[in-house]
């Protein structure tokens, strides 16, 4: 009996475990998937969570009812992966092989890497909404807030879901109205970047909608501390933005594993052929979702369309044919505007998003970069989606794991 | 598009990085330099032949990663280069603006 081990059971891993149980050759295939953790989080909810939209209880569920039966389930702590050996060494002493493997570990954030971020004012006036713990406190910091400077910040690229900061502070803005007290909160939103986002034409219009909520923008700001005495963020080239109440998106990284193993590069992303979703290192290492170097969005439309094309290419991997170069860089995300109103953008690794209609070209329903009402059903709609049909591996229909170019105005 | 810098003609992309680094040469960054108010000193230079070094070798470049390289930390990168110092620097070495991650 051979063995596909997947390392990881979050979105990505997940959705392996269900596309490679209806796949393979059970009589000849065995498949096993390990995570460390008990529960499986709905890391879009985080966004939603702080402004009481939704409950913990909407985005919490355990990850053992999302593994299909016929693929097994190992909880544990891995210390690291022995390429040259095909082995998976756990914490706890024990040595797993496998013929083929597929990291899903993800990507997590890592405040140690700022100086001061996690000092004397951490969890009291600075906060992460990238962690359900950072979430939650987040929520209840702002159910008694009274106002101040609010900083909405992003320490580097790339980090996972590149819109949530920008979405924080756009539902920031409408929670503020919400309660009456706008005019007693100024929103600031911090990028290393040199403008909203990181594509022209989708910029454009996000400047304007941060302009329009009169959200004010600082860009190309490198951070180098937090001074929690001051409450002030520094860059390097000595800008100082003052704030009352820092909302910072921390570095992101990879697993430790990936630097125990020797395997990821500087932020422990492992290197990987962003066509086939091979590693560039090793022949029988697949990888998927955040953990990968590929330079598509972390987000979970990626992993979405990843899986589609990566179970394809382990089934050829397994039958010794060429694989397929088939990934685009496709992603798919929501941008909640506030207000009850989204934007949806659609793009890949050569096209930017742009205007135009979704899925069906020149019919919609749903419009491309437009705020819309029904852009905020699909978002909130999509909860359901994966909880139902994309963890599932179920094919969403009319969404193609490649982009379509039909419909999109160049 | 066409650009007159230094007195030749170069082709360069709407926000000015050069689509050819055949035509550069040290002229043509110190120009690029001073439309910047950035003062090139043997320091400049030393770090703009370094990024091309990196280009050449497709080593993709970032803040983090020049941070780390041993020529030279952040803080000075943004000394030499302030505002957007991988921006300006990769502008006057003639290479592509570095591709902001997703």
């Amino acid at each position: 009996m051979k063995k596909i081990l997947i390392l990881g059971a979050g979105t990505a891993g997940t959705m392996m475990a269900n596309h490679l149980q209806h796949e393979v050759d059970k009589k000849l295939w065995q498949i096993e998937i390990i995570d460390e953790k008990e529960e499986h989080h709905y890391q879009p909810g985080y966004l939603f969570l702080p402004f009481d939209i939704y409950a913990p209880e909407d985005i919490i569920k355990t990850i053992d009812e999302f593994i299909p039966k016929g693929v097994s389930l190992r909880k544990g702590k891995i210390d690291r992966i022995d390429p040259m050996s095909n082995n998976v060494l756990m914490a706890d002493g024990q040595s797993i092989p496998y013929d083929i493997l597929i990291v899903a570990t993800g990507a997590k954030i890592a405040p140690e890497e700022t100086e001061g971020m996690q000092g004397s004012e951490w969890q009291k006036s600075v906060f992460d909404f990238y962690t359900f713990e950072g979430s939650l406190a987040l929520r209840n910091k702002l159910r008694e807030w009274e106002g101040g400077n609010l900083v909405v910040h992003i320490t580097e690229m790339p980090i996972k879901c590149p819109v949530a900061p920008l979405e924080f502070a756009f539902l920031a803005d409408s929670f503020f109205k919400n309660k009456k007290m706008r005019d007693k909160v100024n929103i600031t939103f911090v990028t290393p970047l040199s403008g909203a986002f990181t594509k022209p034409k989708a910029t454009e219009a996000l400047d304007h909608l941060l302009l329009e909520k009169d959200i004010h923008i600082e860009s190309d700001f490198a951070i180098e501390r937090v001074d929690n005495e001051h409450k002030v963020i520094i860059d390097y080239g000595g800008r100082q933005i003052p704030f009352d109440l820092l909302v910072t998106v921390p570095t992101n990284k990879g697993d430790e594993l990936l630097e125990r193993s020797n395997m990821g590069d500087d932020l422990n992303y492992v290197p990987t052929n962003k066509a086939t979703l091979q590693s560039l290192n090793y022949n029988n290492v697949f990888v998927i979702g955040d953990a990968s170097n590929v330079p598509a969005s972390k987000a979970g439309s990626v992993a979405h369309f990843e899986a589609e094309i990566l179970t394809e290419n382990i089934l050829r991997f397994i039958k010794n044919e060429p694989l397929k170069e088939d990934f685009d860089g496709h992603a798919n995300c929501f941008i909640e505007t506030g207000g009850g109103k989204a934007l949806l953008i659609d793009f890949n690794y050569t096209h930017e998003p742009v205007e135009g209609t979704f899925p069906f070209p020149g019919v919609g329903p749903l419009r491309l970069l437009k705020e819309s009402r029904m852009n905020h059903m699909g978002k909130l709609a999509f909860r359901w989606i994966y909880w139902n049909m994309l963890l599932k591996g179920t094919h969403i229909p009319f969404v193609s794991a490649q982009m379509q170019e039909a419909g999109k105005q160049y | 598009m066409e650009k007159e810098i230094a007195g030749k003609k170069i082709n360069v992309n709407e926000e000015g990085y050069l689509l050819d680094f055949n035509q550069w040469d040290e002229s043509i960054g110190e120009a690029i330099a001073k439309e910047n108010n950035v003062e090139m000193t043997p320091r400049h230079w030393e770090v703009v032949k370094f990024l091309q070094g990196e280009h050449k070798n497709n080593v993709p470049l970032s803040i983090r990663k020049i941070g780390k390289s041993n020529v030279i930390d952040i803080k000075e990168f943004y000394a030499l280069f302030p505002q957007g110092p991988l921006k300006i620097s990769t502008k006057i070495a003639g290479i592509p603006k570095p591709a902001s991650c997703l």
